[in-house]
């Protein structure tokens, strides 16, 4: 190794991330109390900055630091959903540590590290450099579940990810173990060529596979690896719950598709049908039992399970166009679930009291704009016409019906029918229910009124003009 | 190749003989004189208090945690130094870096008082 | 002789011991220096790799898997210690606030 392989542009926002979120931490115990929330803003503009070094880091496509960095379309699209989901949880959380009076600036600085992680995953062609993301992701992620440290339901959801997390991560670990021995590397080309190859004990290297693939499913949570997600989401706080549902598991997806598309694609007939198993089951169980939630946040996170199994038929069409919609179903999801878990945020009030569909009922003619942002990230959670998630959608099942999947498409529309359900009773309690509440401790601060503004412009956007964002991911999909 | 690892067994053997004979021959001819002092679990002219089962401090935990992380980061240095003339001045910094950030955490400790005992 | 294979083996068997470790038992504690023995035995498959396969791949990876553990453990001790200050337990069968 040698200085002629450092390529800084190329780790620009990684860089800038893990910088800022440094200086927040470092600077937190010598910032007066008031001024805290001042880092907040530093954190969001870390954000901005890393966001804009996008530009350079995309001039500078190809492998670097000895292969081990990968830039390319792919790489570039997935950062700039991750800082966008950074940007709006800082966004809605500032206001919300305030309230719950748990304003330690350390959790921008760990929501930093954690995205920093998640630009790491997206970016690496090594397992090791995988593996490292996902540890500073998940590290982090622990930490800032279990972050209203006096609340047992909040100790409780950050013990259960930890175990679990850590569960998995040790099946990762012990796939890539087994894949560096039967191949002799962990870099995903290296793996690729190697299979290609005769001389590959392919025993040895499907058992590895399915260890990374068991370990992955766990980190984007899909059946049947979902049973952990909705305690867990239930009990962290609720900003993070936002976080935790489209951060991980949109780099979950970044890091399934890169290994599995570039690393295993000349065993594809060993794992596609476990990929379409996995899908099913998601779909249905994740639609079915989010039917009978009362408390909203777990009726989400049922809501997220059934998501990442609609982007899992995109990953079983194991095609460009597959993997195009998935980028762009990510994108859409992630505006929409941040939305709908920002309006949670600002309806639970203090301690988050008010988390059950019942507590909405009359918002829509106490508080008729909440009521029409929220309804508005409700349709398109559900899939309706002229909503980003209807447009996600659509693509998906187009993939899925081109590479003949049509099952899966089958099952993915019926599906998405009965999750009309209970994402309109939350709109029906909204709006025909009588009010037992005055919703006039209700506040709603500049940073998350931006956070609310930002997802249901997003939302609005991809919905009606989806054609710019598709062409992106088209060209990302090519990688 | 097993061959080589005789050595290693007779010495085995050896340091066990010598540790079981010295107890057996000191127990048999040595002087016994016993009285409740030196019956007790530490011989040290204090009369014990209380249980040794207690619960530790969580201020233990604290220190150790730190010591913890502060010890394990200090194993890259070892294929660093492994590899430090070939890299030259640019593994020098780039290690000057790593330990940069990591004295980033040991201020960020020290100024939230992790490291005092008495708070 | 103690080739390649009987590593893996070695790394096979701690692997299991932790998986069931975390699995059967209750005690918190017993269950995270489970997922350490499955991460350590992880580590004795990557070392015996790299020596088979000669290359050193294998050895900086195991480094940073024991440094990535060591944080880990800091914070899932930390995380345990935080609940214990406001539930005595270290039965996981009674940390049941949330069921579906």
């Amino acid at each position: 190794m040698n200085l002629a392989t450092i390529n800084i542009a190329a780790i620009l926002p990684t860089l800038v991330l893990s910088v800022v979120g440094i200086v927040v931490m470092v600077a937190e115990p010598f910032v007066g109390e008031q001024k805290k929330s001042n880092l907040g803003w530093l954190a969001f503009a870390g954000t901005l900055a890393a966001m804009l070094s996008l530009v350079p880091m995309a001039n500078n496509r190809g492998q670097w630091y000895s292969n081990l960095w990968i830039v390319d379309d792919y790489d570039v699209f997935l950062d700039f959903i991750f800082l966008l989901i950074a940007a709006i949880t800082i966004l809605t959380s500032m206001d919300f540590l305030r309230r719950e009076e748990l304003n330690h600036p350390e959790f921008y600085s760990l929501l930093l590290f954690a995205t920093a992680g998640m630009l790491m995953m997206a970016a690496s062609n090594e397992l090791v450099m995988v593996f490292l993301g996902l540890e500073i992701l998940s590290i982090a992620t622990y930490v800032m579940a279990g972050f209203r440290r006096a609340d047992l339901k909040s100790n409780e959801s950050a013990l259960k990810y930890f175990l679990l997390g850590s569960f998995s991560s040790a099946f990762f670990l012990y796939g890539i173990a087994l894949i560096f021995g039967a191949t002799g590397s962990t870099n995903l080309l290296a793996i690729a060529d190697a299979l290609r190859s005769s001389k590959i004990q392919i025993s040895l290297v499907s058992l590895s596979a399915a260890l990374i693939l068991i370990a992955l499913c766990f980190k984007v949570a899909v059946a049947p690896f979902h049973v952990w997600t909705p305690d867990v989401y239930e009990g962290a706080p609720t900003p993070v719950t936002g976080f935790m549902s489209v951060g991980p598991k949109a780099a979950g997806f970044a890091v399934l598709f890169r290994v599995f598309l570039t690393a295993f694609p000349s065993i594809e007939d060993r794992w596609g049908s476990a990929i379409w198993m996995v899908a099913a089951l998601t779909m249905i169980l994740g639609n079915v039992i989010a039917v009978v939630q009362p408390n909203i946040k777990r009726m989400l996170a049922y809501s997220s399970i059934a998501h990442a199994g609609y982007v899992a038929v995109a990953f079983a069409a194991t095609s460009d166009r597959g993997v195009s919609a998935a980028l762009f179903y990510l994108l859409a999801y992630s505006l929409m679930n941040l939305g709908a878990f920002a309006m949670v945020t600002i309806i639970s009030r203090k301690e988050d009291k008010l988390v059950n569909v019942t507590d909405y009922a009359g918002l829509g003619s106490k508080r008729p704009g909440l009521a029409a942002v929220l309804s508005l990230f409700m349709l398109s959670l559900a899939g309706v016409p002229g909503t980003a998630g209807f447009a996600g959608k659509f693509f998906i099942f187009r993939a899925a019906l081109e590479s003949r999947l049509v099952w899966l498409a089958i099952i993915g529309v019926v599906t998405t029918v009965i999750s009309f359900y209970y994402y309109l009773s939350v709109i029906v309690q909204m709006y025909m229910r009588e009010p037992h509440d005055e919703f006039s401790d209700v506040r709603l601060c500049g940073s998350l009124k931006f956070a609310l503004v930002i997802s249901a412009a997003g939302t609005l956007y991809l919905g009606l003009l989806p054609t710019r964002v598709l062409d992106w991911t088209t060209t990302a999909a090519l990688r | 190749m097993l061959e080589t690892w005789v050595p290693v067994l007779i010495f085995f053997i050896l340091v066990a003989g010598f540790g079981t004979v010295s107890l057996v021959l000191s127990y048999a001819f040595g002087p016994k004189k016993p009285d409740a002092r030196k019956l007790s679990p530490y011989e040290c002219g204090m009369r014990p208090i209380g249980s040794a089962r207690e619960r530790f401090s969580v201020k233990f935990y604290l220190v150790a945690m730190l010591f913890l992380l502060f010890d394990i980061e200090a194993v890259f240095l070892f294929p660093w130094a492994v590899v430090y003339r070939d890299l030259k001045l640019f593994g020098f910094f780039e290690m000057l870096l790593f330990i940069v950030v990591i004295l980033a955490g040991y201020i960020y400790a020290w100024k939230k008082g992790a490291l005092e005992w008495e708070r | 002789m103690v080739t390649t294979f009987h590593y893996l083996l070695l790394g096979a068997a701690l692997f299991t011991i932790g998986v069931i470790g975390v699995l059967t038992r209750r005690n918190i504690m017993i269950i995270l220096m489970s997922i350490e023995l499955m991460m350590n035995a992880v580590n004795i498959n990557l070392i015996a790799f790299s020596n088979r396969l000669q290359q050193v791949t294998g050895q900086v990876f195991a480094i940073f898997v024991i440094t990535v553990a060591a944080a880990e453990a800091a914070v899932g001790l930390g995380i345990v210690i935080a609940m214990f200050k406001n539930k005595e337990t270290m039965n996981i069968n009674e940390i049941d606030l949330m069921k579906w």
